[in-house]
């Protein structure tokens, strides 16, 4: 392979979603943001919505 | 870097760093243990719940229910969880492990927790069973035994995490991290999100048992709890999915057939996987259909989507493996000349099969609000987890044991011919429990409950006679399960503390059930779909999954059936 080559190949963009997926603090934000907001925290949001009763 | 710190096991080539194989070992020992206190608990339960012996009095019973579930569903399954985490990191990407005396006092906590939570219910004072709903009082040393237990395994995640860093640092790996490792990070990230939640409910309700705080709200705790209770449980299958892919790996020297495909599916279950927790409050009253249904759905069933990707991937790469070998006839002999001998393959793929066919489709039935409805509560949402926990993680995890004996405590496998016929004992009996579970639970047994005849209760129920068979049948095959736990645990005590050193290669390879370090595979030019059929990678494999879509789609549209029948609207 010419240095040319390898430069080339060395300055080839990572694909964004590999980028993600190589980021192991990306993936724990995400694995803890989306299950304590459409889990945990929407679920409370309707626990303490539920009115008392009279 | 002192190479005296690393050892080279010379059959796999694996490398591991002394202080991580230490901790591994521990941690597997401690794991090992609590299997056999969990196991003898099984055996009472299940001689309990079986109608023709009803062994225990009432008051024993849920003192060993709350053993079984709390030692099986949390105990055993972290621990040995976080030797695979350790073993993932350090070993797998060469590397010495972040911290050794920090990760020591994770398994300190981690042991402490374990022996406090288990002398709070063997005093009698802490049986409100795993799920310790509030406002029923346990003894506080129970749920400290937990808390401790949760702080020292949320150590071990993050010694995981800190480990990955210093393999990227050192530039002991090239490009990304491997799958088996990326689906360990998977397990690891779910973990954290599991005890944090844990952490969330537990400290306060142990407060509240002190007596330091006068309420807690049940239908909070029930959300938060669930956060704990059904994500720990999904921590187990990332760990036990990246089991199968290694053991393919080691086995049959198997690829995945699409590295990109399984990390996308891994990814999933880090964002969807937890959401199903709430499969437990379909009929809690104060939450609304959708928080339900975009919760039990897995997010629009893209979780679910992981499996099945996973539970196509694995066989498929081991079929492309052996086709590369040369057994290309017809759709399956490569299936019929697996190793199945070998129980490292043997349990691994009864493990995929259990999990799969039994946990994964009654699992979708149970995430379905309306069909949920005719088994809620019943004894088919144990017989739906222990498919999933028993069949397809505990099995996977007995699996690796025997390729760990040999690797990591360099022992050679103790009474060969039992190891060999253990997964079998083990998952066999453990399908035919669990189906049977299931089938009482449709008839509407219920779970938990000490007497299922209700006798002597001022409301009784008539069960019709099909349901007693069924838990007749399930105590059986219980029988035949545990026979197998207990051939798991003679193969792995007397190996560890009592067998024969791996000396040499040539000992290595005969003791060891014939345990073979695969080469890589040949892919031939053209890909994966070169080695195959009919312009099939894997034909085998897909018709295994077609068979298992018609399943699926049969068993679903059964329950809607069933429904029908049940709740007639006319």
């Amino acid at each position: 392979m010419s240095e040319e080559s390898a430069s080339v190949q060395s300055s080839e963009r990572v694909p964004f979603m590999q980028r993600i997926l190589d980021n192991p603090f990306i993936l724990l934000f995400i694995g803890v943001v989306f299950p304590a907001v459409f889990y945990i925290i929407w679920g409370i949001v309707e626990i303490v919505n539920i009115p008392l009763a009279p | 870097m002192s190479n005296e710190l690393f050892r080279t096991c010379p059959e796999s080539g694996l490398q591991f760093h002394r202080p991580a194989e230490r901790l591994m070992k521990a941690h597997a020992v401690v794991a090992v243990v609590i299997l056999l206190i969990g196991g003898i608990a099984a055996l009472l339960v299940t001689l309990t719940r079986w109608p023709a012996v009803h062994l225990l009095p009432a008051d024993r019973f849920y003192q060993l229910l709350t053993t079984h579930g709390v030692n099986m569903l949390i105990f055993w399954m972290i621990s040995f969880e976080i030797a695979i985490l350790y073993f993932c990191s350090s070993t797998l990407l060469k590397v010495r492990l972040a911290t050794p005396k920090l990760a020591w006092v994770g398994f300190t906590l981690m042991l402490a927790g374990i022996i406090i939570n288990n002398l709070a219910v063997a005093s009698g004072t802490a049986s409100v069973m795993m799920t310790s709903y509030v406002p029923m009082p346990a003894n506080p040393n129970f749920y400290l035994g937990l808390i401790l237990f949760a702080v020292g395994a949320l150590i071990g995640c993050f010694i995981f995490l800190a480990t990955l860093v210093i393999a990227k640092d050192e530039k002991t790996y090239e490009g990304s991290i491997p799958l088996v490792t990326f689906g360990a990070l998977t397990a690891c990230i779910i973990a954290v999100f599991t005890i944090a939640s844990g952490a969330i409910i537990l400290v306060p309700t142990w407060l509240w048992s002190l007596g330091y705080i006068n309420h807690i709200d049940a239908a909070m705790y029930r959300v938060v709890w669930w956060a704990l209770g059904h994500s720990s449980q999904q921590i187990n299958v990332a760990a036990h999915v990246s089991v199968w892919y290694a053991i393919a790996a080691i086995v049959f020297g198997a690829r995945p057939l699409s590295e990109k495909v399984s990390r996308t599916a891994f990814f999933l279950y880090i964002a969807f996987l937890q959401l199903a927790s709430a499969h437990h409050l379909l009929v809690d009253p104060g939450l609304s259909a959708e928080w339900k249904i975009f919760n039990t759905s897995y997010a629009m069933y893209l979780a679910v989507l992981a499996s099945m990707v996973h539970g196509l991937t694995v066989p498929g790469s081991i079929e492309v493996a052996q086709r590369a070998k040369g057994y290309t006839n017809g759709l399956f002999q490569w299936l019929r000349k697996a190793p199945w001998g070998n129980p490292i393959f043997s349990g691994m793929f009864i493990s995929l099969v259990g999990f799969g066919f039994l946990g994964g489709i009654s699992g979708v039935v149970m995430g379905t609000e309306q069909i949920n409805i005719i088994i809620h509560n019943t004894i088919y949402v144990p017989g739906h987890f222990h498919a999933t926990v028993v069949i397809g993680s505990t099995l996977a995890f007995m699996s690796l044991t025997y390729f760990l004996i040999p690797t990591l405590f360099r022992k050679q496998v103790a009474f060969p011919a039992i190891a060999r016929l253990q997964p079998y004992f083990f998952g066999i009996g453990m399908s035919v429990f669990a189906l049977a579970m299931m089938g009482a639970g449709t008839l509407g047994v219920e779970r938990r409950h000490w007497d299922m005849a209700f006798t002597g209760a001022p409301l009784g129920f008539e069960y019709p006679a099909s349901a007693y068979t069924m838990m007749g049948i399930m105590g059986l095959a219980g029988m035949v399960a545990i026979i197998g736990g207990a051939m798991y645990i003679l193969v792995t005590v007397v190996s560890v503390f009592f067998g024969k050193s791996v000396e040499s290669e040539s000992s290595y390879g005969t003791a060891t059930t014939r345990l073979m370090r695969a080469e890589p595979i040949f892919i031939p030019e053209g890909g994966h779909s070169a080695a195959g059929k009919w312009g099939f990678a894997a034909p085998g494999t897909f018709v295994l999954a077609m068979f298992f879509l018609v399943t699926f789609v049969l068993y679903y549209a059964v329950n809607w059936k069933y429904l029908a029948s049940v709740w007639p609207l006319s």
